[in-house]
């Protein structure tokens, strides 16, 4: 390949697995760390004769994501069955979708989707032995309750073109997701699970690279981590002169090493047919209508409305309305106070989330009344910035009342000419020199002066109002 | 008291116990006796003790089942050897509904594995015998159940109709078999062979009977996303003429190689008793017939070879142990299937193939349609389409075992009525060479009722005596 620069293609294949009541082709109860095997049936044990029934309600989520997706919803649609076999697998094939998904196209943010289908889960494979995988296993053990979870598989087409890229929007959809309430979205748990399609072309050109598929990564970080690692294989191999050969790939986020599940010339041949047990999907006005009025606020009109009501600027109204959490505990933090201003809710909202990283505000032990108080207490003067944040940190710490946690350490502000005037008079009286030079128009020593009255006041007064009462007593103003 | 009891019909039986002049349990014990002493290896499982009895219409008469259908704790191995001793958790609808409504499981009946067969040789546990001639074959796939009416066995049994299995082996061995409109019964628990074909419907001595155990078959199943609520309710036939109704015969179909003349000389004088009690006869055609056999050969073993994968070793039935996972799929299915099956089974996958697809299912599909739109383009100006149900009588064991194509040519005229979903009823129409010939009478979607009516007045003017074999011993 020509040397010059190269880009990264990037498509995600992101399953999101449907909070029903129910499975997907079942009356079963999905599974949530029950005893293995005790949330199964006929049907989605595989036994002889059962057949599946198509989730009414999995079709309900799957119209509302494609809504939320700006999805073309297909007026029909079919089931089909993906031929293979595998122990998770208890019918040999899987009920998919193929040439008529439930959703086709589509935007979210800056990237355009592909596709989102309907689905069901694969058991959960436990492999007893050293590899770890079922090559080699002692013994493997299946268990079904997983299997037949509904799952809306959504495609992006390839247009992310970094591993930063692929993280931030992920984080879009999650909350999309979360907002439109079909999902737990927990990557941990595999409530949402990513698989990357990533290629390398030269820049300003619209060739396809081989690409390569990087399985099932488990976390935000994992999935960045990923990309990158496999960028910078293919990156080599290219530069090197070689080729990226077309396989399936697995990233061990442990020793950040990539190796290959399966090449192409293993790859299945998935013999998809129109599954004959389940007659088309027909979408009727009656379940189109259902899905709308079952759309919460989504977060473009979120951010949009941070920008427009609120005032809060693009990029808080951005990083908040991204993050549902985030914004849900904004939204409660200028709950709890109405009269607070909303940007001085972002910024301690903003404060707080610096300092608990990746745990969410809403898990922490500093509840939305308190940040509204603390917040409201700057405002009113009652204790300064300084002061706000040492209580922050203890908020975070350990939760408690601003309020008594400024009384019981006495944080309070040191406000007012009665307090204040005596601590500044003794300043200036301790410092002779500095006092002359200031009377004498060189203001250089001020800020020493007003460190002397932070000191004494243990920074509870606030350092505007000292200086002008340095100034007010030296006849300065 | 035995013989009398040997005579009833299962409709008179459900009277006699409602009556009070028979009980169920005597009923259930003479039946048990006779399907535990079968020579025909018609039954592959006989109940050893009464089921508890349920009040209802059909008042605790018995039932042999085809080993298709699941039976909660009681084997149900379709005939293959990859479940052999496989005992489900649960009750498919069909029998359950037929429970409900007082049935009582006699036993399960020997089947071609998987209902792939129409001789009932292709069985993990043997063929079975025809009654008529212990030589010959049943017809299959629900020969066992076929084999167990005629033989007198069981007041009545259930089979399953993919492309002919229960009306072919009904023809064969002289009783009645009635293969449903698609979806009026559901499939659930039934084990699936080519899921877009696949029928249960009963096979009895008598038209009534069947009309009767129908009755208490059909219903929309939650469980059986294709089934569909039957319009109306299934009436007792009592017709005994045929005036205003038009019979159409698809003639270059019936006039077609390897037909018998005893069955053709039989089916004419079917033609004439139907004219003789009012009906007029219409010649139509079926072009695309000639397609029909072949595009169930593709659709059928595709879905079936979809159907089958579960059959894995991993979680029930038959495991060969191995040292790797693949190994133990290849040497399980290997050992479990017969030779049918693995046929088609590699048919069916290679069908749907990447590359194929268009050029075997897609078209098979195409001709589907088809031969759906020319059966409907008939019923518009004929009430019935009528055929010989076989184009042979019962053929002698091992005749055709080693020709594949000359056993599917067995189904040439049930095959079109498979692929359309559409109702069809065969009954004995005669005998030739001292065997039964069938005649094959078939309607459009949901004329269940009026097909029985026909089928009701043709028994009567028709006259045949089934009781050479189930009257007496077997």
């Amino acid at each position: 390949m020509a040397g010059g620069d190269l880009e990264p293609v990037i498509g995600l294949e992101i399953h999101v697995q449907l909070r029903t009541a129910t499975k997907m082709f079942c009356g079963c109860a999905l599974g949530f760390g029950e005893p293995p095997n005790t949330r199964t049936c006929p049907v989605c044990l595989g036994l002889p004769g059962a057949l599946p029934v198509a989730n009414a309600e999995a079709i309900h989520y799957g119209l509302m994501i494609g809504m939320a997706l700006d999805s073309e919803l297909a007026p029909v649609s079919t089931f089909h069955r993906k031929n293979y076999f595998y122990p998770d697998l208890p019918k040999g094939y899987q009920i998919s979708q193929f040439d008529l998904p439930l959703c086709s196209g589509g935007k979210l943010g800056e990237v355009n989707i592909h596709r989102v289908h309907l689905e069901e889960d694969a058991a959960k494979l436990n492999h007893a032995g050293a590899s770890g995988r079922i090559e080699g296993a002692d013994s493997s053990i299946v268990d079904f309750n997983r299997g037949g979870t509904p799952l809306a598989e959504i495609v992006t087409e390839p247009e992310l073109r970094s591993a930063e890229q692929v993280g931030e929007w992920l984080r879009l959809l999650r909350t999309t997701l979360r907002t439109l309430g079909v999902s737990d979205v927990n990557m941990e748990e595999g409530s949402l699970r990513c698989d990357a399609n990533i290629s390398l072309r030269p820049v300003g050109t619209d060739q396809l690279g081989t690409k390569t598929e990087l399985k099932n990564m488990n976390s935000f970080r994992f999935i960045e981590r990923g990309i990158r690692a496999e960028v910078e294989r293919q990156r080599a191999i290219i530069e090197a002169g070689e080729t990226v050969t077309q396989e399936t790939l697995h990233f061990d986020p442990k020793s950040e090493s990539i190796t290959s599940l399966r090449s192409k010339e293993e790859a299945h041949d998935y013999r998809y047919f129109p599954e004959p047990d389940l007659p088309p999907v027909v979408i009727t006005e009656e379940m189109l209508a259902r899905a709308a009025a079952s759309l919460p606020e989504l977060p473009a009109a979120r951010e949009q409305r941070y920008i427009e009501t609120l005032s809060l600027s693009p990029e808080t109204a951005r990083v908040f309305a991204w993050r549902a959490e985030l914004a849900d505990y904004f939204d409660a933090v200028c709950a709890a106070d109405q009269s607070l201003d909303p940007h001085v809710a972002a910024n301690w909202v903003t404060e707080l989330q610096g300092r608990l990283g990746d745990e969410e505000a809403e898990d922490s032990k500093v509840t939305a009344a308190a940040l509204a108080q603390l917040a409201a207490m700057v405002v009113s003067s009652q204790v300064n910035q300084g002061g706000a944040k040492q209580v922050l940190d203890q908020l975070v710490a350990a939760g408690g009342e601003p309020a008594s946690i400024v009384a019981d350490q006495g944080l309070e502000a040191v406000g007012g000419a009665d307090e204040l005037a005596p601590i500044v008079a003794a300043a200036l009286e301790a410092n002779p020199e500095l006092t002359e030079r200031l009377r004498s128009g060189d203001m250089k020593p001020i800020g020493v002066i007003v460190g002397e009255v932070m000191k004494q006041t243990r920074g509870r007064a606030d350092g505007k109002e000292v200086t002008a009462l340095v100034r007010k007593q030296l006849g300065l103003s | 008291m035995a013989g009398d009891i040997q005579s009833l019909s299962a409709t008179a039986a459900a009277e006699a116990i409602a009556n009070g002049g028979l009980t169920r349990s005597e009923l259930f014990e003479h039946y048990r006796i006779r399907a535990a002493a079968d020579t025909l290896n018609a039954f592959t499982w006989v109940a050893d003790v009464e089921p508890a009895p349920v009040d209802g219409a059909l008042g605790g008469v018995p039932l042999a089942v085809k080993d298709l259908f699941c039976t909660e704790g009681i084997p149900s191995q379709a005939g293959s050897k990859i479940l052999a001793g496989y005992c489900p958790p649960y009750t498919a609808t069909a029998v359950a509904n037929l429970e409900a409504a007082g049935a009582a499981v006699l036993g399960k009946t020997n089947q071609d594995e998987f209902a792939m067969g129409s001789s009932n040789e292709n069985s993990a546990f043997g063929p079975v015998l025809n009654p008529w001639d212990h030589s010959r074959v049943p017809g299959g796939s629900s020969g066992g159940s076929a084999a167990a009416v005629a033989a007198g066995l069981a007041p009545w049994a259930l089979g399953t109709d993919t492309g002919g299995s229960i009306r072919q082996p009904a023809a064969l061995c002289g009783i009645v078999g009635l293969k449903p409109t698609y979806g009026a019964v559901s499939r659930y628990g039934m084990i699936a062979f080519a899921s877009s074909l696949d029928s249960a419907g009963p096979l009895t001595r008598d038209v009534a009977d069947a009309a009767l155990c129908y009755r208490h078959m059909v219903g929309r199943d939650g469980n059986d996303a294709t089934s569909v609520v039957f319009p109306e309710p299934i009436e007792t036939p009592t017709a005994e003429r045929l005036d205003g109704l038009t019979l159409a015969v698809p003639t270059a179909l019936v006039d077609g190689e390897g037909i018998e003349p005893g069955v053709r000389q039989s089916f004419e004088a079917s033609l004439d008793t139907a004219r003789s009690l009012g009906a007029t006869i219409i010649d139509c055609e079926i072009p695309s017939a000639r397609y029909a056999l072949s595009a169930y050969y593709v659709i059928a073993p595709a879905e079936a070879s979809s159907n089958l994968s579960r059959f894995d070793g991993v979680r029930y039935g038959l495991r060969v142990d191995e040292s790797n996972l693949d190994a133990m799929y290849t040497e399980t299915r290997h050992d479990g299937f017969g030779a049918e099956v693995k046929r088609r089974i590699l048919i069916g996958t290679y069908a749907l193939s990447s590359g194929y697809y268009d050029a075997y299912y897609g078209r098979a599909q195409r001709v589907r349609t088809l031969v759906a739109r020319e059966l409907a383009g008939i019923f518009e100006r004929a009430d019935f389409i009528v055929t010989p149900t076989s184009p042979t009588v019962a053929f002698g064991l091992g005749d055709r075992t080693s020709d594949p194509l000359a056993m599917y040519l067995s189904d040439l005229f049930t095959i079109p009525m498979s692929l359309a979903g559409t109702p069809a009823i065969s009954i004995p129409s005669g005998l030739s060479e001292g065997l039964p010939v069938g005649l094959q009478i078939c309607g459009p979607a949901f004329s269940e009722n009026r097909i029985l009516g026909a089928a009701h007045a043709l028994e009567g003017a028709i006259g045949f005596d089934g009781s050479v074999t189930w009257g007496g011993a077997n």
